[in-house]
């Protein structure tokens, strides 16, 4: 099943090879000259951008290489609340992500084991959404909740909404808007390990006295721990760069800003290169730095 | 609840029990009683819902009829968690994502005894491997593996353990070795154990008593030797150990027994061995109750006689010869014949006529399914 391309435990390690020389030089060139010219050279790139400075002699917008690592001060001093802002963003939706995904994910993998029609269906909707894109999508839910949508006016005539309040721009919309988008991201991993789930551990589990709200704490939850990790770092990751949602062409607003819109903004509108780019770099290293600490503290490395 | 289990077996007790899944009947009607700290096998081959019986037990699954009491208390309704009973699964179901000790402490964790670790390092003593305490369950052989899982239910002193064909996995040295220190753990232990295994050797070797089951209910129960000797039924009489079948209508009946004429024999049977004694019947005798001779012996009403008949086969499997012996009229009946330097050497296709005693002959209940029911 092409899920399994999520799949977790990949406690084999390769082999060594047996073949040596010119064989496996020649099996690796490809993809060892595909990550040097789109991964290595950008990256490499991005790093020389992050640390120029404006050109003297130059106009607007033109920049000459140096050593200033004085734009990584400023990039902070300047955007530190977007910064935040978009890892308690991707923290908050990766959490509501899990929470939806994982009954989901529970049901389809273990309860639904019986019908199998029924689990294919269920996948089938899961990935469903993927079919038109999530731009369209995105500004579906932008109209759904736009400020004269009867979705607003009834939270305003019930009072849970003043008469000035509205839903789009507002972190609520934004997380909301994100959670929706990668919940696809979260099921599918979490099924694949929820679906290889040994059935006998959890009836050992209440063999030996655990309730099943025990089973599920001491046995499900620890068994099904790769999916969770591979799923929380594949939604994680990409919304904490994410720029759709939160932008104020779809679900966000000027005060909803992500660190992703302020790369943009800095790239495509004022054409501050330097700054965009220390704030990519900055955006990668704290990721990485998040990710293995989350990886490590979980306990399965072996995914790294 | 959980924490007044107390250290002894109670009784196990299963009335009128059904269990349907959709499109089969697993078990009909079982009525079972396992007095406490007996050692009681079920034995039968698979599909004959042996496997359901201990799940329902367990808890794992819930009749669709009938009442299921542990020690007295009703516990149909009970959760398996609630139950005071632990099984070793077939499959061992040690949780890979803990070491051995923690495997063996669960039970004891959950129920918020005092001293887990301890017991449960006590536990791994008792099947000898503490030395293995820290290892992850994978990480372990086959047998130990068993024995884990034995520990892991031993340490809570359930009053009943149940065993899932547990050996089933085991090599055969192994299995021996398996089988004498259960049987030596259980009566150190004085718990009740219910055994379900396929394995007819086993049963008979360790249990106190075995309940033959067979289509989803208990053809016979008894204890091994009773069973072996006076089996009751087709299926019980080749289930355990091979038995040497004979068809036909009774002719003759005197005080004590009576007899049936097959193909020109008359063979008799005591009434008190038979379950029928009219009409069309089955008897049988075991293969090493036979001896043969090479020529006709005396007629003796102690003695059954039936010849002369040919020999076909001959099997050499160490303590014994096997012998199959084509007689006309008849069919074929197997015969071993122990390997003391004794028994006379008999060659293939050589005539011979095979006698057993009459004491050592049953009557079965029921007819062999390719013999048309009178």
């Amino acid at each position: 099943m092409a899920f399994a391309a999520f799949g977790s435990n990949n406690s084999s390690k390769p082999s060594k090879p047996t073949k040596t020389g010119k064989v496996v030089i020649a099996l690796l060139a490809p993809g060892l000259a595909y990550l040097g010219a789109f991964f290595l050279t950008p990256l490499i790139a991005l790093i020389m951008v992050s640390l120029q400075i404006p050109d003297p002699a130059g106009g607007y917008a033109e920049y000459v290489p140096a050593l200033e690592i004085g734009n990584y001060g400023y990039v902070i001093a300047e955007y530190l609340p977007h910064i935040l802002r978009s890892f308690a963003y991707a923290l908050a939706a990766t959490v509501l992500a899990l929470l939806i995904s994982y009954p989901l994910a529970y049901f389809i993998g273990v309860k639904a084991r019986p019908w199998p029609m029924l689990q294919k269906l269920m996948l089938t909707l899961v990935i469903a959404p993927f079919f038109i894109s999530f731009l369209l999508r995105t500004l579906a839910w932008k109209q759904l909740f736009s400020n004269e949508s009867w979705i607003v006016t009834t939270l305003q005539d019930s009072g849970l909404l003043d008469q000035s309040q509205y839903v789009v721009g507002t972190p609520f919309m934004v997380i909301f808007g994100l959670t929706y988008n990668f919940i696809p991201f979260m099921t599918l991993p979490l099924y694949t390990s929820l679906e290889r789930l040994d059935i006998r551990y959890l009836e050992a589990g209440s063999d030996l006295y655990a309730s099943p709200a025990k089973v599920f704490r001491k046995v499900t939850l620890p068994l099904s721990m790769p999916g969770i990790i591979s799923g929380t770092l594949l939604t994680f990751i990409p919304i904490a760069g994410d720029y759709v949602n939160a932008s104020g062409d779809f679900l966000g607003s000027s005060s909803t800003a992500m660190i992703g819109n302020v790369i943009e903004s800095n790239y495509l509108q004022i054409n501050d290169y330097p700054s965009a780019s220390a704030l990519s770099v900055l955006l990668m290293g704290v990721i990485l730095v998040l990710v293995s600490v989350y990886v490590r503290k979980s306990g399965t490395e072996d995914l790294l | 609840m959980a924490k007044e289990f107390i250290a002894r077996g109670a009784d196990l007790e299963l009335k009128q029990i059904r269990k349907e899944f959709p499109g089969f009947v697993a078990i009909d009607n079982l009525d079972l009683h396992v007095p406490a700290g007996e050692f009681f096998a079920l034995l039968g081959p698979s599909g004959c819902g042996k496997t359901t019986t201990l799940r329902l037990v367990a808890g794992l699954e819930s009749p669709t009829k009938g009442q299921i009491y542990i020690g007295g208390k009703d516990v149909t309704n009970t959760k398996p968690h609630e139950r005071p009973v632990n099984t070793v699964f077939q499959s061992y179901a040690l949780f890979p994502h803990m070491s051995v000790l923690e495997n063996v402490a669960f039970g004891l964790r959950q129920r918020k005894i005092d001293e887990p670790l301890v017991k449960a390092k006590k536990a791994l003593n008792l099947v000898q491997l503490a030395h293995l305490a820290d290892r992850k369950p994978q990480q372990l052989s086959g047998g130990q593996q068993q024995r884990v899982a034995l520990a892991r239910a031993l340490v809570n002193r359930p009053s009943l353990l149940l065993l899932d064909e547990p050996l089933g996995a085991l090599d055969l040295k192994l299995r021996r070795e398996m089988q004498i220190e259960l049987k030596a753990i259980q009566m150190e232990v004085g718990l009740t154990f219910l055994h379900v295994t396929h394995d007819q050797e086993e049963a008979m070797d360790m249990a106190d008593t075995v309940a033959v089951m067979n289509l989803g209910h208990i053809e016979q129960m008894g204890a091994p030797e009773v069973l072996y000797d006076r089996p009751k039924t087709v299926f019980v009489s080749k289930f355990l150990g091979q038995s040497n079948l004979l068809v036909g209508d009774v002719t003759s009946t005197s005080a004590n027994s009576i007899s049936i004429e097959v193909g020109g024999n008359k063979i008799s049977v005591p009434k008190d061995r038979a379950e029928k004694h009219t009409g069309k019947i089955a008897i049988g005798f075991r293969p090493e109750k036979a001896i043969f001779h090479t020529k006709k012996p005396a007629a003796n009403s102690a003695t059954n006689v039936i010849g002369a008949g040919e020999i076909i086969d001959i099997r050499f499997t160490g303590v014994s010869n096997q012998y199959l012996i084509e007689v006309p009229n008849l069919g074929n009946i197997t015969v071993f014949a122990q390997n003391m330097g004794q028994s006379p050497v008999i060659e293939l296709g050589e005539k011979v006529w095979i006698s057993w005693a009459v004491e050592h002959t049953f009557g079965l209940s029921d007819l062999p399914a390719n013999v048309e029911q009178a």
